[in-house]
């Protein structure tokens, strides 16, 4: 039995992980061939609703129902009826008599992807809801690190930097932990939420013990967060916090969700180094998001059937 | 006596209710009895089944059935004047009255606030025409509350005002709020503090915690409410002043409460049904109806209220019946207005959850929910000849779907919508008057 829609990475066992990221694998081929579309969706529609700028996310979603021969509707807020102030639910009623396959929404609020799910028949996928998740950001770094490592099992992955705002963090916690490893936080004790260990991971107050990492997950730190007064300046916080060429070891793995502040969370050199995942984490987006699509609107019983 | 509760004018009630449990805790009264009510008064307390119908009068089958003093409820929102496509005087005490509750105190943050004479003046004129339980009003502590100048208080008194309220925002301003509690010696009103620190609840939307934590919802923390409720006590204590705390809804403030009547602090605190029976464990399903102020907190936090309120550190209930239409409710969580109707579900959701729990003793909630009042220097309810009939008739066998009938409230954001409670109301007199009958009921045998 496959999920009609994808809200969060708990809406996940492992192995629908798995079945996701197999299928991820097979797309990436079609990505290698000259001519980049299956015609999976031949038919169907897929609207892009973004309500927050995006330039990765929105993109390789476009790319990912194109290359499954969907009809792609995108519609962002500045310059829509969004911008005259028509509600969300009536804005998805709007969209509904398009008949959509699939809604992908990007929202600055938590829970407007599962709103929007009980509000029209299509399936829904969170491309992120506020600080709250961003479940195919999770896969596509999952199925990057499979790729590297062959495996989850028991990588010690450290996430580091502003994870109270995170919903990268949020997501990628629950994934990295499904999928069998261990997960440390660290970063300004500000911007680590109280409570945050209940989704399964550890908590350390400074990059002292980044040695025992795997793979340092780095994520990006905003410029207003030093006008709230989370941090007292990028200046102390890239001092305490930044990950450099110098603060890895070659083994480790870097990876980072972008878009990328060089200098801040991470240094020039980190950021071209070989061990970087950066640049594949981006190439992973438009197979996983292929796959997700299909998982959801094609799904797994009917191409057994087919086979 | 200066009148501070207004309604309409209900016909008196000519009632025999036979052979109904009366249950009066501060009467000591716990056993059936034949109830007749004459003239809108309590004539008569017999023992059951001895007394014959009266003449002209109808009779209700009280077997099965319990009789508490009409509830209270000190803090409610009927958004008269100016929001009435959320609620208004007639919907709202109809919801009262529903929810067996013959007294409410409205909260003056309307539209516009009810911070000056005339606007007060008016409000107790529409109360007069469509309350259907009576209601007193209490006005803002500060104009617009906007936190910077006091209101007219005296004239405010004189007006009717039971007393003050910034209620919805704190008074952030400790120099504010001691000029309040000093200038309340010359116009007397108890003064209603809703405990908030701006700089620690900050723009928060639930409870802090692991849920907070896993939703990436942004956190209110326990200490925004118990460092305001320990620093007003303090003033309080200082001024001599009279203060009640609205809507507790920690652990650390239960501690803060304590202590401060410990220190011989004329201070009083209620709670709120939602926060004596959900937890933010509920937020998970990012059901706006969940969202409130203060948030549901956690479960160490919810058994303290209940443990307070048994003990009577917290005096009261009070629901904060909040009511906000669908469209403003219907979008993400971290828009949605916060607030959750309560006068329907308080007595029943209490009853199912804390007494059929095992958490407290019915004799302990009616009390609880009869004592609102008494803090304003108002009397208090009790089934009595020769009191006003303020009573409610009660099945409390009888289980329901909250939501499944509609509500009498104009707005359906309830907390509880969807449960199924038990105890139902059947029956409510307020002041004198049938202000409630459940529809099973309106066949009732007239007798000539």
């Amino acid at each position: 039995m496959t999920a009609k829609h994808l809200i969060s990475i708990e809406d996940l066992d492992r192995a629908g992980i798995e079945r996701i990221l197999d299928r991820a694998q097979s797309f990436a081929e079609v990505s290698g061939r000259e001519i980049k579309k299956v015609p999976a969706l031949r038919g169907r529609t897929v609207v892009n609703l973004f309500y927050e700028a995006s330039t990765r996310t929105s993109s390789s979603f476009e790319l990912a129902a194109k290359r499954l021969s969907a009809d792609v509707v995108s519609v962002r807020s500045t310059g829509s009826s969004v911008d005259k102030g028509e509600s969300l639910k009536d804005t998805i009623q709007t969209l509904s008599a398009y008949d959509p396959a699939a809604i992908v929404i990007r929202s600055p609020h938590v829970g407007a992807a599962s709103l929007v799910a009980g509000w029209c028949d299509a399936s829904v996928i969170n491309a992120g809801d506020g600080k709250h998740e961003h479940p195919t950001q999770a896969l596509l770094d999952v199925y990057t690190l499979r790729r590297a490592l062959g495996g989850l099992d028991g990588v010690n992955i450290w996430i580091v930097g502003d994870v109270l705002h995170s919903r990268v963090a949020r997501s990628n916690i629950l994934a990295f932990r499904r999928m069998g490893a261990e997960v440390t936080v660290t970063g300004p004790p500000t911007l680590i939420p109280r409570g945050i260990e209940a989704l399964g991971c550890a908590v350390q107050p400074t990059i002292e013990r980044l040695g025992e990492a795997d793979v340092v997950y780095v994520l990006r730190m905003q410029h207003e967060r030093m006008h709230e007064s989370f941090i007292p300046s990028l200046r102390e916080y890239a001092a305490r916090y930044q990950i450099s060429s110098a603060r890895l070891a070659p083994r480790q793995l870097l990876m980072h969700p972008g878009p990328v502040n060089r200098g801040v969370e991470l240094s020039a050199d980190a950021i071209d180094s070989p061990q970087a995942l950066i640049g594949e984490q981006v190439k992973a987006g438009v197979a996983v998001r292929m796959a997700v699509l299909y998982e959801l609107l094609v799904g797994t019983p009917i191409l057994a059937a087919v086979a | 006596m200066k009148r501070r509760l207004f309604q309409r004018e209900l016909e008196p009630a000519e009632l025999l209710i036979r052979g109904v449990h009366v249950l009066d805790p501060r009467a000591e009264l716990d056993e059936e009895r034949d109830v007749l009510i004459r003239s809108g008064v309590v004539a008569e307390l017999a023992p059951p089944d001895s007394l014959p119908a009266p003449a002209g009068g109808e009779v209700m089958d009280g077997s099965g059935k319990h009789a508490f003093p009409g509830l209270v409820d000190p803090h409610v929102h009927l958004r008269t004047p100016g929001q009435e496509y959320k609620e208004d005087l007639r919907t709202g005490t109809a919801a009262a009255a529903a929810g067996g509750f013959c007294a409410l105190i409205a909260m003056p943050n309307t539209s516009p606030v009810v911070d000056d004479a005339p606007v007060l003046t008016s409000l107790c004129d529409t109360a007069m025409r469509q309350a259907q339980v009576p209601v007193g009003f209490l006005a803002s502590i500060t104009r617009g509350l906007g936190g910077a100048e006091l209101t007219e208080m005296a004239e405010l008194r004189d007006a009717g005002a039971l007393g003050f309220t910034d209620d919805g925002r704190p008074v952030a301003s400790a120099g504010m709020l001691r000029k309040a509690l000093q200038y309340q010696r010359l116009c007397g009103g108890v003064i209603a503090l809703h405990e908030e620190d701006p700089g620690l609840s900050a723009n928060g939307v639930m409870h802090e915690g692991t849920v907070s934590a896993r939703l990436g919802l942004a956190g209110i923390p326990s200490i925004s409410e118990s460092t305001m409720v320990a620093r007003d006590s303090a003033i309080a204590g200082y001024e001599d002043a009279r203060v009640h705390f609205q809507h507790l809804s920690c652990v650390e403030s239960v501690a803060a409460l304590t202590a401060a009547k410990q220190a011989g602090a004329r201070v009083s605190g209620e709670a709120c049904p939602h926060h004596l029976t959900l937890t933010d464990e509920v937020v998970r399903s990012l059901d706006s109806r969940f969202k409130m102020n203060p948030p549901l907190r956690s479960e160490a936090d919810r058994r303290a209220l209940v443990e307070a309120l048994r003990s009577g550190v917290i005096d009261c209930v009070a629901t904060d019946h909040a009511p906000h239409a669908r469209h403003e409710k219907e979008v993400p969580f971290e828009q949605a207005p916060m607030g959750t109707t309560g006068l329907e579900t308080a007595f029943a959701a209490l009853y199912t959850e804390l007494v059929l729990g095992g958490e407290l003793e019915l004799a302990v909630l009616i009390e609880r929910m009869t004592a609102g009042m008494a803090l304003y220097d108002l009397p208090t309810p009790r089934i009595a000849p020769g009191e006003r009939a303020n009573l409610c008739v009660v099945d409390l066998g009888a289980r329901w779907e909250v939501g499944a009938g509609g509500y009498a409230s104009r707005s359906e954001n309830c907390c509880f919508d969807g449960r199924t409670l038990q105890g139902r109301v059947l029956l409510t007199l307020a002041d004198g008057g049938v202000a409630f009958r459940a529809r099973m009921l309106a066949a009732a045998e007239a007798i000539a």
